[in-house]
């Protein structure tokens, strides 16, 4: 699963050559050989790598702050989403969805590499979800939708329809 | 379309700090705000610091508190300690590389769970070969980095982000020299940093280890093998299982073995006893109190969830017995009773028929619905005591107590409130902290109240008997090792549990001052009664032994018996540690929980039910708003609270009943018959399966070992979502086949369709047996529709499941008539108002008329120009109509064609409305746009 988002995320970076990927251990957590030097552990570091690779460490954040920021939704990523038990999902999306409430984009006012790495997190959950439930999230669900769409992005996964009309609208605010 | 611009229209918000300030909120004893606070001083980065709370939720938008969190200058919040620390290494001038990213991302995916759960049990528990055990691997893994490195620190020669967020999270072990020597010697080297020994000692306050005890008793327990199986691996509902040719084969094979034992279900012949050589299980479900009346959430948590669990495994042919029955002693009666103007006795005969008549119309099945306040649990109850007593598990203590001069009577701890001495919330009851959940002693509480008549009591003491749980702990221990390994018990059951043990157990009072309850037997305690949690769990026992004299048959034999005890979380500690302790201290074999089995909470709209407030629907309400049973155990079970709290919704019921039982399951069923009786003459075709058709078979029969895998592991939500994807395929299987089209053909056409139509109809069988335990009315329905053989349904859901051609060719079926109704938008939108607790009560008499009226199944109140014969005749034509239209559109007819039938099929509808005296104007469908 992570090496297909990989490979999407290079695809998205615009690199021309996609690397070789393996995995290790039972959490399949990818690896990066690499010519020169150690081989390159953990997604968010992988990520993070290829975004500098192909020269658009914009991609990273532009200040500081920015680059925290970023960070620490790779990690989220990492630690709260992948793994995550079943009776979870729902308090991780209702914060997400708390959080995007006055967002365009998880870090800062342009797309980072957290947003495509969250967007490929979530899918099959967002996937499954009801109208209803959808509604309920609607920030995230918002948030969902412009980066399924934004250019190059969505590549491996299919897009998941969003209405853009309320439907419920008697409950959840 | 994909590129499509999408253009989000949004303010941001001011955030309320301007100026280039930042904030970093720190918590003693916290584990992780070490590292951020070496960091900070390493770096020499200017931020103000504040104290708070574990608890305090400093990030708005995270439901549970974390710390250590950075406020920024713009306003944002970073929650990640790792992230804070690389941002503080930046602005200090240093920007990560790759290497560290990596030490980071290590810390936190692989580190910090084993270390979570290693600390639990160093720090709480004690355990430090097992802590050690757990963080072998980590520690292995950094031993043999280090060890290969000639620089200093983890990544270059000076200290680097990676070495204080690594230093920081070993820092709690206190590591002291092992074989370790490389980790040993960085370890050393980093702590000697005045950076990190000030941060540590600000966090440990030099209490060592013990600092963190606050702080991971607040933390969930952490396990290193879930419980429960991430969510992204594919589970049963998401995965489309694809047919192997094998699996094809296999299922044709077992189909067309037909019923082949005709064995019955056994008449159940009262009493039922134990017997060798049978799964004997025994089904309790928590004892309501009698004084309540049940809403919904009582519903589904215990009585409804243990019924459809008996019902299963009655059909899978196991010895059952389910028991419940009404909770009766107590204060909460004998001030109902002053109240009303009765007896005791007489409150708890007016309830105890009120609760019986509600599980009736829930379609309870018990075997025996009893009650506590009988001379067998008197008798039972006293032996109890008595054999604990002999066995020095009881003592003997002054308790302060208070009473309420006023109302001249000790007060029950419910009949107190006053200030939580914990949290300080104003409402706290007289056991049990509702904001903070810490269990209370009802003298500790600050200004206490008496909740009769407002007054504040005085404390006076009064000697007690207390049950020893201490002494009973490793007794416990070593039977929930058992229990827990081989039995099902929830997750939160588990949880529950363990934090109960955690905590360390302590003496609990048995006895109260009070009248109404089973006498204590012991001579120095005459005035008092066995305090109710120590009495009730006893009722399980007194009512079977109500209900037969061979009760102990069952309570005694935990070598042929398997106990399921149904409830909801609330009651856990009950079943699950107290009860059981009582049991074993009485030394006398008793049969104790194998499987508990615990549901969440419900919630009502987003709110909780209230009685008070009159909000949520009553056991005795649901009768009244004319949706059958069925539909509500239907509903409830959708959304059984399994795993996590549900929210029962009005437009939600709705939607399920249209969409679930109207338009899948009810309309695959009527379609499956309907075809039999009108192509064929009511009789079963022959059938001559094809690949298509053993596919289906294939599913079927997958799903419906899934449901049985399900249930057996009490997993009622999720079983039921087997049922609606056989229909689901089945609704598929008709759509591609169109046997309605092929019954129009030459001989091989005719023969497809009877295939389809005889596959259909057998599948629908299947279903009706799946269903019993669910909607039995239903179920029962579907087979006399079928006129199903009476074995089928136990035939089926033998062993692993096996889905048979139970109707064979030239089966006669019964006359199918549709199995479900329409909830409309305007009587559900009624039925909301009228429960929804804020209109008012003036309001209420017509409202409940209005509702009555668009009920299809209150004969009493129909409208004006309703004629239920002729709208019989014309929902047939409807639906003969709707045939014809759908037929048309698959053939792909001309469009005028379409639209003529299409309109004659509106006025047959409007028509039918006007019969039903329904509003023919058809609802506005909101959901319904593409």
């Amino acid at each position: 699963m992570a090496l297909r988002e990989l490979s999407s995320l290079e695809k998205f970076l615009g690199l021309k050559k996609p690397h070789k990927y393996s995995t290790q251990g039972v959490k399949k957590v990818p690896l990066l050989q690499s010519n020169n030097g150690p081989a390159l552990v953990g997604l968010a570091t992988i990520a993070s790598h290829l975004a500098k690779e192909a020269k658009k460490p914009e991609l990273l954040g532009t200040t500081p702050e920015q680059r925290a920021v970023v960070q620490q939704w790779l990690e989220f990523r990492v630690t709260r989403i992948d793994e995550c038990p079943r009776e979870e999902i729902r308090t991780v999306l209702k914060d997400l969805n708390q959080y995007l409430e006055d967002k365009v984009y998880l870090a800062g006012n342009s797309l980072s590499i957290a947003d495509p790495l969250l967007y490929y997190a979530i899918h099959h959950i967002v996937v499954d979800l009801a109208v209803q439930e959808k509604e309920r999230y609607m920030n995230l669900t918002r948030w969902f939708d412009h980066i399924q769409h934004y250019p190059g992005v969505r590549h491996h996964l299919a897009p998941v329809v969003v209405l853009r009309n309320r439907v419920y609208t008697s409950c959840h605010h | 379309r994909d590129k499509e611009p999408r253009f989000c229209l949004i303010w941001r918000r001011k955030s309320s700090i301007t100026a280039a300030q930042m904030k970093l909120f720190v918590s003693e004893g916290n584990p992780h705000c070490i590292k951020v606070l070496a960091v900070l001083e390493l770096t020499g980065v200017k931020c103000d610091i504040e104290n708070v709370n574990h608890e305090e939720k400093v990030v708005p938008f995270l439901s549970r508190p974390v710390l250590p969190v950075l406020l920024l200058p713009s306003g944002q919040h970073l929650f990640s300690s790792n992230a804070i620390c690389q941002y503080f290494f930046e602005i200090g001038g240093k920007a990560p590389a790759d290497a560290s990213t990596q030490w980071l991302e290590w810390e936190a995916t692989e580190l910090q769970p084993i270390l979570g759960h290693a600390l639990q049990m160093l720090v709480l528990q004690g355990k430090s070969a097992e802590a050690a055990k757990a963080l072998e691997d980590p520690m292995n893994f950094l031993e043999q980095n280090l060890s290969k490195r000639t620089s200093s620190f983890l990544t270059s020669d000076t200290v680097a982000v990676e070495d204080i967020v690594l230093w920081a999270a070993l820092f709690p072990l206190y590591l002291e020299p092992t074989e370790l020597t490389s980790v040993f010697t960085w370890f050393e080297r980093v702590g000697a940093l005045p950076a990190c020994q000030s941060a540590a000692q600000r966090v440990l306050q030099g209490r060592g280890q013990a600092a963190l005890k606050g702080f991971l008793q607040k933390q969930p327990v952490i396990t290193l093998r879930r419980d429960t199986p991430p969510c992204n691996q594919t589970g049963a509902e998401e995965a489309e299982h694809l047919m192997t040719e094998e699996e094809l084969q296999s299922a044709a094979r077992t189909w067309s073995l037909g019923l082949t034992d005709f064995q019955t279900q056994p008449e159940r012949q009262h009493p039922i006893l134990p017997q060798e050589g049978k799964r004997n299980v025994l089904v309790t479900s928590a004892l309501p109190y009698v004084n309540n009346v049940p809403h919904l959430g009582n519903i589904i948590g215990c009585v409804l969830s243990a019924d459809v669990f008996a019902r299963y495994g009655r059909l899978r042919g196991w010895n059952l017995l389910f028991i419940c029955g009404t909770d009766e002693y107590g204060t909460a009666t004998e001030n109902k009773a002053r109240e009303e103007g009765l007896t005791p006795q007489e409150i708890c005969n007016k309830y105890h028929a009120i609760h019986s008549s509600i599980y009736k119309w829930f379609q309870i099945d018990f075997d025996f619905f009893g009650r506590t306040t009988t001379p067998r649990q008197t008798e039972i109850a006293q032996d109890i005591f008595w054999r604990l007593h002999d066995r020095g598990f009881l003592i003997e203590d002054t308790v302060e107590q208070l009473r309420c001069e006023n109302c001249q009577c000790f007060l029950a701890d419910r009949f107190v409130e006053g200030m939580c001495p914990h949290c300080q919330y104003p409402e706290a009851r007289g056991d049990q902290c509702d904001k903070c959940g810490r269990l209370i002693n009802a003298v500790e509480l600050k200004a206490p109240q008496c909740k009769v008549c407002g007054l504040t009591p005085v404390v006076r003491s009064s000697k007690h008997l207390f049950l020893d749980l201490p002494k009973l702990e490793p007794d416990l221990e070593q039977w929930l090792d058992r229990s827990l390994s081989t039995g099902d018990w929830t997750t939160n059951a588990r949880h529950i549990t363990r934090s109960w043990l955690r905590d360390g157990l302590k003496p609990r009072c048995i006895t109260r001052d009070l009248q109404w309850g089973t006498p204590v037997p012991h001579p120095d305690f005459s005035s008092k009664v066995f305090y109710v949690w120590f009495d009730a769990p006893i009722g399980y026992l007194s009512i079977t032994a109500n209900y037969t004299d061979q009760w102990e048959k069952w309570w005694k034999n935990p070598q042929q018996v398997e106990l399921y005890n149904f409830m909801a979380k609330d009651n856990v500690p009950f079943h699950s540690v107290v009860f059981p302790c009582s049991l074993l201290g009485a030394q006398d074999n008793y049969t104790l929980v194998n499987n508990l089995v615990a549901t969440e909470y419900l919630n009502y709209e987003d709110t909780k039910f209230s009685k008070s407030r009159g909000v949520g629907v009553f056991g005795d309400m649901a009768q009244d708003t004319g949706i059958p049973s069925d539909v509500w155990r239907f509903y409830l079970l959708y959304l059984r609270p399994e795993g996590q709290d549900s929210a029962f919704s009005w437009a939600d019921m709705a939607l399920k009943n249209n969409s679930e039982l109207l338009n899948n399951l009810g309309n695959f069923i009527n379609r499956a018959g309907m075809f039999v009786s009108k192509f064929f003459g009511g009789c079963v075709p022959e059938m001559e399966l094809q690949a298509e058709d053993k596919r289906l078979l294939a599913q079927v029969g997958w799903e419906l070992r899934q449901y049985i895998q399900l249930l057996d592991k009490v997993r009622i939500r999720e079983a039921l979502k087997c049922i609606l994807n056989i229909s689901r395929h089945g609704n598929q299987y008709i759509q591609v086949n169109e046997p309605w089209k092929n019954i129009k053909g030459g001989a091989p056409e005719r023969q497809r369709a009877g295939t389809v139509t005889g596959v259909s109809v057998n599948v629908a069988c299947l279903l009706s047996a799946m269903l019993e335990p669910y909607m039995p009315t239903v179920s029962q329905t579907i087979r006399e529709q079928l006129r199903a053989p009476e074995s089928c349904a136990h035939a089926m859901l033998r062993g692993e499941g096996i889905f048979v051609r139970s109707l064979p060719s030239g089966h006669r079926i019964g006359t199918v008539s549709p199995l479900f109704q329409k909830l409309e938008t305007d009587q559900i939108e009624a039925l909301r108002k009228r429960f929804g607790g804020q209109q008012p009560k003036t309001e209420k008499p017509q409202d409940v008329a209005s509702t009555k009226a668009c009920v299809p199944e209150a004969p009493a109140a129909r409208a004006v120009g309703a004629d239920p014969e002729k709208a019989k005749q014309l929902e047939a034509a409807v639906a003969e109509q709707g045939e014809k239209v759908r037929t048309l559109k698959a053939q792909k007819a001309e469009k005028p064609v379409v639209i003529a039938e299409v309109s004659k099929l509106l006025e047959l509808k409007k028509q039918l409305a006007l019969a039903e005296g329904r509003d023919p104007e058809p609802a506005t469908q909101k959901g319904k746009r593409k």
